[in-house]
């Protein structure tokens, strides 16, 4: 009965103890039940989620159902290949341009412009992360899909169309990010670097990218876990089709197209495997979630023991 | 500080109390949720409705067919809107009414050469099996399928009357609405799709199919092969209230509105 | 050969130029763009209309009064928690297994897409606990999407509050919670402000999660129980069906400048705040 006891000892000492420091105590005790919300609300969330996806995936096995690429819902076959891919690719495809575009801001922010410059480009760029995303999704249907219809061929619905139109969506991630991480590098590192005489640049990327390197996966990772989450750009650019793309202009259709198209429109099983569909993706971004938070954990880690 | 914190967390827990006591309290509106297809028409009609009946409100949602029908069956919505005939199963569960009969027509770009086809051409081409124009007497251009989601009622009564045991080839464009489609189709020279003959207005050129082109008159005659109709479903009887939009949707006024716009009168 | 590194840092700097200042180009082209369109169809009547017939013609007043409904609620459940849970981490504990747990929940939650808080919504508040596609729904999902931001600017902003503040308000007695109410959450309002404002900023600008919980209707909201159509979804609606052109890009506007107007204020806000903490 050892639990009991403490709890018992715990209430005769709050009792005990002054009116001021038994108020203070309450108040500690809501805050912190209060402070468990967001982790309960992640709890509920993959609670639900999992509970709706999972019986599906277990009726159809695991293996057929991210290997198949029959998309049949209505005749039960749940097969989601082909969005798995179509997924990999348009990350794949916004990552190129989210990573040179965020990257570039991000070092020429941080190590070569004034800090005038920086005043106004630094809000411009994160104003970009503010646009919301179905005002991408028409402009990227309005301009870039004729373009590519017209100039490169195919359906202009392509996986060329969802990378660019991502790539712009998740380029103030990683640009914030990036300039999060080159600012913790310690001033020394590039004085010192100077000093010995290498240029700016040399010491840009012979020292100071190397220094925030860590920093600056963790922001291309978060950057991916935006690509593979973003949905309504998606759905307007990428065309939807369930095909595995062989080419750029092959148009696609992407896990969180998926759940988006098909949801209010389905019932019984069909609903449940777009459920299994955000189990996927939740494990996905899961992954990718917590490889950014170690990877930004490790460098906290070897700031300090700095 | 500390007072306006506690009112306002009072305030929430309130919120959130009453919305879970209340447990899918409803507003004071009839919710009508259901097919895309029927969704601008019931818009329409609703605020018609509430313009000749101060008071009441309907409100209408789209989410598909089967949206609709779920809705209806979990108490989410009164008034299920199906733009398709209830299966087999689904029809001991709901009472359908017949608001009005609607063409599908197969739509292409208003520079399109071909003016007709068959029906077995029609059903060769969503399955994928001809891929150029040239194959049904149009230009030398490939042909670029565009299809509704799973799920749809459009969809559904598409693959019903067109497509019967083939499939609907898997490199077809999906769009989740008849609006998408109708705007694929009309910057595109090479798109085929399928749609609301309702919702064409015009702008798209719509195929003649076996020869009979695709018009109110045809629809009604019963010539033009792919026509569906369009249902309000509701689990038992419907509320007093719902009844009573029901019962304004078959009026002559409203049907009336409802053949102006391109549909055709619930028989 | 080798390209002596002067030149290559000259060509490395102008490539990079030319990167951000594409960046920027696309922000300026967007903006300008949607406005130039847009805004010559924006007019008093647009606002305070009710749309007709699908919002071919008519106004958004109701989407305007359901984005602030859903956005105004969201930001009233997720202030107050997020608040809390920052004094709590920053005042009221030490690092520990407790807070890395907490801070677990909150990166997390932050990383998770908008159609997965959707699902989530959807079978949680909107069938499990009956409240239907209502305002109500919609705002209690986006709450949860912007708890971790409100979470964590604030944080920093407690943070950033200087250790003398508190050393002289506990010097004159004060007991935690007085000194956290009266002293540190005074001099951190402008930066929880900050934070705030960039909800609500990203709740106008959600559309995959509204879609799912909020629904899609046309009319005013009467209660929160009752379906509304956010500006965003509205505007979705509208270009992807084709309805309006016109009405669609002026909504774009309307969104836009909403957006612009929210980013300029949390600017001023941390400039403000830089400046009483510094």
């Amino acid at each position: 009965m050892r639990p009991w006891r403490s709890i018992a000892a715990w209430w005769t000492n709050f009792r005990a103890s002054p009116r001021e420091v038994r108020k203070e105590r309450c108040i500690g005790g809501a805050l912190m039940l209060t402070a468990l919300s967001a982790i309960s609300g992640l709890a509920l969330i993959t609670a639900f989620i999992f509970k709706e996806g999972v019986p599906i995936i277990t009726k159809v096995g695991l293996g057929d159902f991210i290997l198949s690429s029959n998309w049949y819902p209505l005749e039960g076959e749940f097969g989601i290949l082909p969005m798995i891919a179509g997924s990999i690719a348009v990350t794949l495809g916004a990552m190129v341009i989210g990573v040179v575009f965020g990257l570039a801001c991000a070092v020429l922010l941080t190590q070569f412009v004034r800090p005038g410059i920086v005043a106004i480009m630094k809000p411009s760029i994160e104003l970009l992360a503010g646009i919301p995303s179905v005002v991408y999704g028409f402009i990227g249907v309005v301009i870039l899909v004729p373009f590519i219809r017209d100039y490169l061929g195919g359906p202009g619905l392509s996986v060329l169309a969802a990378s660019v139109v991502l790539g712009v969506m998740v380029l103030p991630t990683v640009t914030s990010i990036s300039i999060d991480a080159l600012q913790a590098v310690p001033r020394s590192f590039r004085e010192g670097s100077i000093a010995l005489g290498a240029t700016e640049w040399q010491t840009t990327h012979g020292v100071v990218l190397k220094a925030a390197r860590s920093g600056i996966v963790a922001a291309v990772i978060l950057g991916m876990g935006r690509a593979v989450g973003e949905t309504m750009a998606v759905i307007m650019v990428a065309g939807n089709t369930i095909d595995i793309p062989h080419s750029l202009l092959d148009p696609v259709r992407t896990l969180t197209s998926n759940i988006a198209l098909e949801m209010g429109y389905s019932a019984g099983d069909h609903r449940k495997a777009l459920f299994a569909t955000g189990v996927v993706l939740f494990v996905i971004i899961m992954i990718l979630n917590t490889i950014a938070l170690t990877v930004s954990r490790r460098r906290a880690g070897k700031a300090q023991s700095r | 500080m500390l007072k306006w914190l506690v009112a306002v967390i009072i305030l929430v827990a309130a919120i959130v109390g009453l919305s879970v006591g209340l447990g899918g309290g409803k507003g004071a509106a009839v919710s009508v949720v259901g097919s895309t297809s029927i969704q601008p028409f019931a818009e329409m009609l609703a605020q018609e409705f509430e313009k000749s009946h101060p008071g009441q409100y309907v409100e209408v949602q789209g989410g598909g067919s089967t949206a609709g029908i779920q809705a209806a069956a979990n108490d989410i919505a009164e008034i299920g809107m199906c733009s398709r005939a209830l299966k087999v199963e689904e029809c001991g569960l709901f009472t359908p009414v017949v608001i009005a009969q609607d063409g599908l027509a197969v739509v292409v770009h208003p520079s399109n050469k071909v003016d007709g086809v068959s029906l077995e051409q029609v059903r060769k081409i969503f399955a994928g099996d001809l891929v150029n124009w040239r194959q049904v007497g149009g230009e030398d251009r490939p042909i670029r399928l565009i299809t509704r989601e799973e799920g749809s009622g459009t969809r559904e009564a598409f693959t019903k009357l067109v497509m019967h045991k083939a499939r609907i080839s898997r490199k077809a464009l999906t769009q989740e609405s008849n609006g998408a489609v109708k705007e694929l189709v009309k910057h595109d020279p090479c798109a085929v799709g399928y749609m609301s003959l309702g919702l064409v207005q015009g702008e798209l050129k719509s195929l003649a199919v076996d020869g009979v082109p695709p018009t109110t008159a045809a629809v009604t005659s019963g010539q033009y092969p792919l026509v569906r109709p369009f249902l309000f479903v509701t689990t038992g009887p419907p509320s007093e209230r719902a009844q009573a939009f029901i019962d304004y949707v078959l009026s002559p006024e409203a049907q009336a509105l409802l053949e102006k716009e391109g549909l055709v009168r619930a028989k | 050969m080798r390209i002596p590194p002067r030149l290559t840092q000259q060509i490395a700097v102008t490539g990079m130029w030319i990167l951000a200042a594409g960046t920027l180009g696309i922000l300026v082209f967007i903006i300008a763009y949607v406005l130039a369109n847009g805004l010559p169809h924006v007019t008093w009547g647009f606002l305070t209309e009710s749309p007709q017939s699908m919002g071919r013609a008519g106004g958004i007043l109701p989407m305007i009064v359901g984005t602030a409904w859903v956005t105004g609620l969201a930001v009233l459940i997720a202030g107050p928690i997020g608040v809390a849970t920052a004094i709590y981490l920053t005042e009221y504990t030490r690092e520990g297994r407790m807070t890395s747990i907490i801070r677990f929940g909150a990166d997390c939650l932050a990383g998770i897409p908008s159609i997965i808080f959707g699902l989530f919504g959807f079978v949680f508040f909107a069938i499990t606990l009956g409240m239907g596609l209502s305002v109500l729904s919609g705002a209690l999902t986006l709450a949860l999407m912007v708890l971790p931001t409100i979470i964590r600017t604030s944080e920093e902003a407690i943070r950033a509050v200087p250790r003398s503040y508190r050393d002289v308000s506990y010097g004159l007695g004060s007991t935690r919670w007085q000194m956290v109410t009266r002293v540190v959450l005074r001099s951190a309002l402008p930066g929880i402000g900050t934070g705030i404002v960039l909800s609500i900023g990203r709740s106008i600008s959600e559309t995959a999660a509204l879609m799912l919980t909020a629904g899609s209707a046309l009319g005013l909201p009467h209660t929160i129980f009752d379906s509304s159509r956010t500006l965003a979804l509205h505007f979705y609606i509208m270009s992807r069906e084709g309805i309006s052109m016109p009405n669609a890009f002026a909504t774009a506007s309307v969104l836009i400048i909403a957006i612009l107007a929210i980013n300029l204020a949390a600017y001023w806000l941390m400039q403000r705040f830089v400046a009483k903490v510094a």
